[in-house]
């Protein structure tokens, strides 16, 4: 079962709908003892970071996040929430995020439109389970106006190139980030999340 | 490279994709999941879903087809019509809609705008905007499909909904819609240069060399089109090829299926 975290933001409809797809059973859900039991945990997420991570810490489940990443879970943030996993955020403020992963969120660069919104390539920087069966420059949709910079150059599987190298696949051990959004990337996508279920075994 | 998208747009009137010429004439047309299957199966990179009736009545059947595309095509869509309120927008992304456009409801109450980008993210929130030009030469913005002049500006509208919170802007242009005599260029690169936000030109396709004329670096970002695709004047597929030999950046889909 994997543990879907519920914290009010977002289309999380189209990922149930993508998890069902590879037959992987999941639930939504914002309760502890839940996210305790489950095989892996995704993160989702759309809308602010202030919001996100305020609903996080209040109801407790930023800790149990952090446990159970300890505990050697596997863990995956899809947009904002792969941008929950940084230090800090400079979205409207300065925010703490969870620190699971070193880095910061920042505007991006404004020599582009922003939102960054479209199909965009991924372009490989290490090899890893998450990009069996893909092509070089596969395409995948992303939407977002902030992005991970500061980050560690080990943890970055796969970039994209709007006004710069853009973070899109991030992992450090059980941790993983996809900034774009795999259920909403047609083939590509599917192909990501299989990838990410056969990761977890 | 950032792809330019192709979006095919479908009215939606009691549960049937429709489509009329200048708003009028409606006709009925097709079933909307099994269209947007097939257009997803073109390669088409997002699609637009309007309830054109968008009364009470409606309304459930028309959230009924928004969750059935969700479940059906793995692509992004956004969803208009009769959007009024951050219920509205609630009720249509919690149904797995990822992007809401408003229309007249932001002309009559601009802070919506605001409300919905702070509580869903601008990244949803959709403007769009109908256009016509006047006798003085500028363009000024229409509600309830073309028939009332707001009396606003276009251009000074475009600006106004980015600094809201807007996220991308939907540009309609009301003489070029359904006569496919090609998109108003002029119209488009020119909220395109008042904004830093993502351009969808709307309005007029009628030929390939339309989409690309519209798709050059510096007018649109996507490209909506209903009845050529509808019709199957135009193939979605084949729109891409020309595209790709003719130098405009687009996805070029994957050939493996979901297995």
């Amino acid at each position: 079962m994997i543990a879907i975290v519920d914290y009010g933001a977002g289309n999380i409809k189209s990922l149930q709908f993508a998890l069902k797809k590879l037959n992987m059973h999941s639930c939504v859900t914002t309760d502890a003892t839940q996210i305790r039991n489950s095989d892996a945990i995704i993160l989702p997420g759309v809308g602010a970071f202030k919001d996100a991570i305020n609903e996080l810490q209040q109801s407790g489940l930023a800790t149990t996040l952090k446990e159970e990443v300890s505990n050697g879970k596997k863990l995956l943030g899809i947009c904002l929430g792969m941008q929950l996993f940084y230090e800090n955020s400079y979205e409207d403020g300065v925010w703490e995020g969870l620190g699971l992963l070193k880095g910061n969120v920042k505007k991006m660069n404004d020599t582009v439109k922003v939102p960054h919104m479209g199909w965009n390539t991924l372009t490989k920087h290490r090899n890893s389970p998450l990009l069996k069966d893909t092509v070089e420059e596969e395409y995948v949709y992303f939407v977002h106006s902030y992005a991970v910079q500061d980050y560690q150059q080990n943890t970055l599987v796969s970039s994209t190139n709007y006004g710069g190298i853009v973070p899109a696949i991030v992992q450090q051990d059980n941790v993983i980030g996809m900034q774009f959004h795999p259920e909403k990337s047609g083939e590509a996508g599917i192909q990501l999340l299989r990838n990410f279920k056969e990761l977890i075994g | 490279m950032l792809a330019k998208r192709i979006i095919p747009c479908l009215d939606v009137d009691k549960g049937r994709v429709v489509k009329g010429k200048k708003f009028q004439n409606i006709q009925d047309v097709a079933d909307p999941v099994s269209l947007a299957k097939k257009y997803n199966e073109d390669g088409a990179d997002e699609l637009v879903f309007y309830d054109i009736t968008a009364s009470n009545e409606t309304r459930d059947i028309f959230i009924d087809v928004v969750e059935k595309v969700a479940a059906e095509v793995a692509i992004p869509f956004t969803v208009g019509g009769g959007i009024r309120a951050i219920e509205d927008f609630h009720k249509v992304l919690r149904a797995g809609a990822d992007k809401v456009s408003i229309n007249s409801a932001a002309v009559d109450n601009p802070i919506l705008i605001q409300e919905a980008a702070w509580k869903f993210g601008s990244q949803c929130v959709v403007l769009s905007i109908d256009a016509k030009e006047n006798k003085d030469g500028n363009w000024a913005v229409y509600t309830n499909g073309g028939r009332i002049d707001t009396g606003l500006d276009a251009l000074e509208w475009a600006k106004r909904g980015e600094e809201l919170g807007a996220g991308e802007i939907v540009i309609n242009a009301i003489d070029t819609d359904g006569e496919k005599n090609g998109y108003n260029l002029s119209l488009t690169q020119a909220i395109a240069q008042s904004v830093n936000i993502p351009i969808v030109a709307s309005g007029g396709a009628g030929k390939l060399e339309h989409f690309q004329d519209v798709l050059q670096p510096d007018v649109a970002d996507a490209a909506l089109a209903a009845s050529v695709f509808h019709y199957n004047e135009i193939s979605v597929s084949q729109l891409k090829q020309f595209l790709v030999e003719n130098g405009v950046p687009v996805r070029k889909r994957r050939v493996t299926p979901w297995k």
